[in-house]
């Protein structure tokens, strides 16, 4: 045990000494937001910069018309479609809109030439234009003038609150808890992937220096392995722990920045649900939906998250980290971990996939039951479920599994990992792994 | 007392076995030569000694105790494949190897002040290892290998990658080793080293050991009875029931050089007598074998090839 502590000790310093890990430690949580930032700020600069581009519309019904906006100007020709068609490719405008006769109940036959193929963001505006026009026509059929409409156009929006069996009422966001479900997922995914292969990559870089018959002279190899696995894993703890602390600091400086610090958005409510005055009321309206994703972000269980998230990293890259040492201890390079490490990896990816396709949509489907229960997919699956309160036995049931499926890996890993470090020049396939796996001693 | 005795350790995979009921007896403070050619099982049983992997079957005890998980830190082992933690600095990793061999680190620091300073080697305690040259490298792993003070030494082909000085610097400690009462294991196929260091022997071949014993022992059980005369003239002839002229070659001038082998119960004494009769003996000198003869004669004549 001591051993352990001596070998987790070395494996941590020797990582959080490298200028590497500092590097990675404070930029990361500043890329994430950075990268956010630049890319918004070039859609913005490209849709000034691209100004008004100019549509030739030929209407061959004679019902349509367009206003001119800040992004399209329409300039209405004549003629035959061959005609315009030649006329177009002589002018520099953006396209041709080609509108034949049609049936307001089946409006088909619209085509948009252009010498570009135009983005689907000009396709859509345009596409709504057309929709709006062909709609107001509609209504006009149907006599029905705009006021009416007007009159009938009614805004509801739900609120959803989750109700505990303790009778406890509970406001939930769910478009709030998909997006922290989906960063939990991905981050547990990263995190296991990235220090799974720093593990293998330790192990093989002992093997290949030859100094792994030194340590197993002094410690069993059970003992190297366990203390490599756990020394590297406390170097993503304390990266985890660093991230955390930084982006609530910079969240909380950028919300102050907006005036939106958390006491100051408490007296707010307070404020808002005095106030009588409607127009003041109204002014507020605006904010509340700010507000409420403020609330919902200030009603996260946090303890409970936070928890059960580092529950599931560390189960997660327990269970596969030790997979990864037993790729590292039986090849004698990076090349070759390759063909070990797509399989081990997949059930991971497939989780991956998972949480996209119904695990953050549909929590309590059966998919999403099995995927967060079996533990090579549960460290994803699991977390990403997190928010929507999963039941508790099924919560309990995934953990337990999960701690005895990492059991598991690691007395299989072990029993590789003893005879790969001391195997060399070995052509290593699944036979041999097995080969290894049933050694005695 | 023993310092280490192994009795029937064998060892099987399961297309070879590596070794097949192997016994030595390793008396304490002695310099033993474990040697046999490549993949003759040397390597398994030191690594069954160091508890690497253990044995299917037989025992091994050290210094009359059985061997387990204690005696790590009796042992010192340098494997014949060097290797040190290449991006680790030499103090650092020096420290971390006598840890997990037991020391505290207090105990670790003393120690190494000693040795750097005897190595001339302090100025590197910043140094990572990927920046010494081999020679360096080997002259760390080294002190990390006798830092902890192990009463038995393994040392696998210990003088592969040394350049002379350096060999005679390692030759001198470990001879000093054995003064102040360590046992030292040598592996090796290097001939000159064993004729010059050990005391006694073991030949590993084909997963057996077919020689053990004492070196002055094993050389006397191999003499052949043969001596090297340096004469002057050729033109004389011995009792051929008494003697074989197995080879002969001129010297300068008049001088030859022969070799001779009693046959029979014949004396040296009597061979000198009769050779005066005859010739000008310049010099006489009993042919004794080199551990290489005997490596060669016994590896190529074991019947089991």
């Amino acid at each position: 045990m001591n051993k352990i502590w001596l070998i987790m000790q070395r494996e941590f310093l020797n990582r959080v000494q490298k200028k590497s890990f500092l590097v990675a430690t404070i930029l990361v949580p500043l890329i994430f937001p950075a990268v956010i930032a630049v890319m918004g700020f070039i859609l913005m600069k490209q849709e000034k910069s691209a100004g008004v581009s100019v549509v030739e519309v030929l209407d061959e019904s004679g019902k349509m018309s367009f206003e001119n906006s800040s992004k399209f100007e329409f300039v209405s020709v004549t003629g035959t479609l061959e005609n315009a068609k030649v006329t177009y490719n002589e002018s520099s405008h953006f396209a041709l809109l080609y509108i034949p006769a049609f049936d307001l109940a089946k409006p088909e036959g619209m085509i948009l030439y252009s010498r570009e193929s135009p983005s689907i963001r000009k396709m859509g505006d345009l596409e709504n234009m057309l929709e709006q026009r062909i709609r107001d026509l509609k209504l006009e059929q149907f006599n029905i003038d705009k006021e009416t409409l007007k009159g009938l156009k009614t805004s509801v929006s739900l609120k959803s609150i989750s109700l505990s069996k303790s009778g406890e009422e509970k406001d939930s966001n769910t478009g709030m808890l998909y997006i922290l479900g989906f960063i939990l997922g991905v981050l547990i995914y990263m995190f296991v992937l990235i220090y799974g292969m720093q593990i293998m990559l330790g192990v093989i870089e002992e093997k290949t220096s030859k100094i792994v018959e030194v340590i197993v002279s002094s410690v069993k190899p059970f003992q190297l392995m366990m203390g490599k696995i756990l020394g590297i894993a406390s170097v993503g703890l304390l990266q985890f722990f660093i991230w955390a602390l930084l982006i609530s600091v910079l969240s909380t400086a950028a919300m102050s920045l907006f005036g939106l610090n958390m006491p100051q958005q408490q007296a707010m409510e307070q404020v808002m649900n005095q106030v009588d005055d409607p127009e003041m009321a109204e002014a507020m309206q605006s904010n509340e939906k700010i507000m409420n994703i403020m609330k919902s972000v200030n009603e996260i269980p946090y303890t409970y998250i936070v928890f059960n998230f580092a529950f599931y990293f560390l189960g997660g890259y327990l269970l596969y980290g030790a997979l990864f040492a037993a790729v590292g201890s039986a090849v004698d390079s990076q090349q070759e971990a390759q063909q070990f490490t797509f399989p081990i990896t997949l059930p991971l990816i497939i989780a991956y996939f998972g949480l996209f396709m119904f695990i953050l949509n549909d929590p309590d489907s059966t998919a999403s039951f099995w995927f967060s229960i079996i533990p090579f997919t549960s460290p994803v699956a699991m977390v990403g479920r997190l928010g929507y309160n999963p039941p508790l036995w099924q919560l309990i049931l995934s953990q337990v599994l999960l701690i005895g499926g990492f059991i598991f890996t690691t007395w299989i890993a072990g029993r590789i990992y003893r005879v790969g470090i001391l195997m060399h020049g070995t052509k290593v396939n699944y036979k041999v792994l097995a080969k290894w796996f049933m050694m005695k001693g | 007392m023993e310092a280490l005795t192994a009795k029937s350790v064998t060892k099987r995979y399961t297309q070879h076995t590596a070794l097949d009921d192997v016994s030595i007896s390793i008396p304490e403070k002695s310099i033993y030569g474990l040697l046999g050619p490549n993949g003759a099982g040397k390597t398994t049983l030191i690594r069954i000694i160091n508890q690497i992997i253990d044995s299917d079957s037989g025992e091994i005890s050290i210094f009359n105790e059985k061997l387990s998980p204690r005696h790590i830190g009796t042992i010192g082992y340098l494997p014949e494949e060097r290797g040190l933690y290449k991006k680790l600095k030499v103090g650092e990793q020096l420290l971390y190897l006598a840890q997990l061999k037991g020391m505290t680190k207090a105990e670790a620091l003393d120690k190494l002040k000693v040795w750097l300073t005897k190595f001339e080697i302090k100025d590197w305690w910043n140094k990572k290892v990927e920046d010494l040259s081999k020679g360096m490298a080997q002259k760390v792993q080294f002190v990390s290998t006798v830092l902890h003070e192990p009463k038995l030494i393994i040392l696998d082909e210990p003088f592969s990658g040394f350049d002379p000085i350096n060999a005679q610097l390692i030759t001198n400690e470990i001879l000093e080793l054995r003064d102040k009462g360590s046992t030292i294991i040598f592996s090796t196929h290097r001939m000159e080293t064993v004729e010059a260091l050990c005391d006694h022997i073991a030949l590993i071949n084909k997963s057996k050991k077919i020689l053990e014993g004492p070196k002055k022992q094993i050389k006397d059980a191999y003499k052949t009875n043969t001596f090297l005369v340096e004469h002057i003239g050729n033109n004389f002839v011995l009792p051929a029931d008494k003697y074989d002229l197995m080879e002969q070659h001129k010297l300068e001038d008049n001088y030859y050089h022969s070799t001779l082998r009693i046959r029979g119960v014949g004396s040296p004494n009597q061979l000198i007598r009769d050779l005066v009769e005859k010739t000008e003996v310049h010099s006489f000198v009993e042919k004794i074998p080199t551990m290489s003869e005997i490596f060669i004669s016994l590896v190529k004549e074991d019947p089991s090839l």
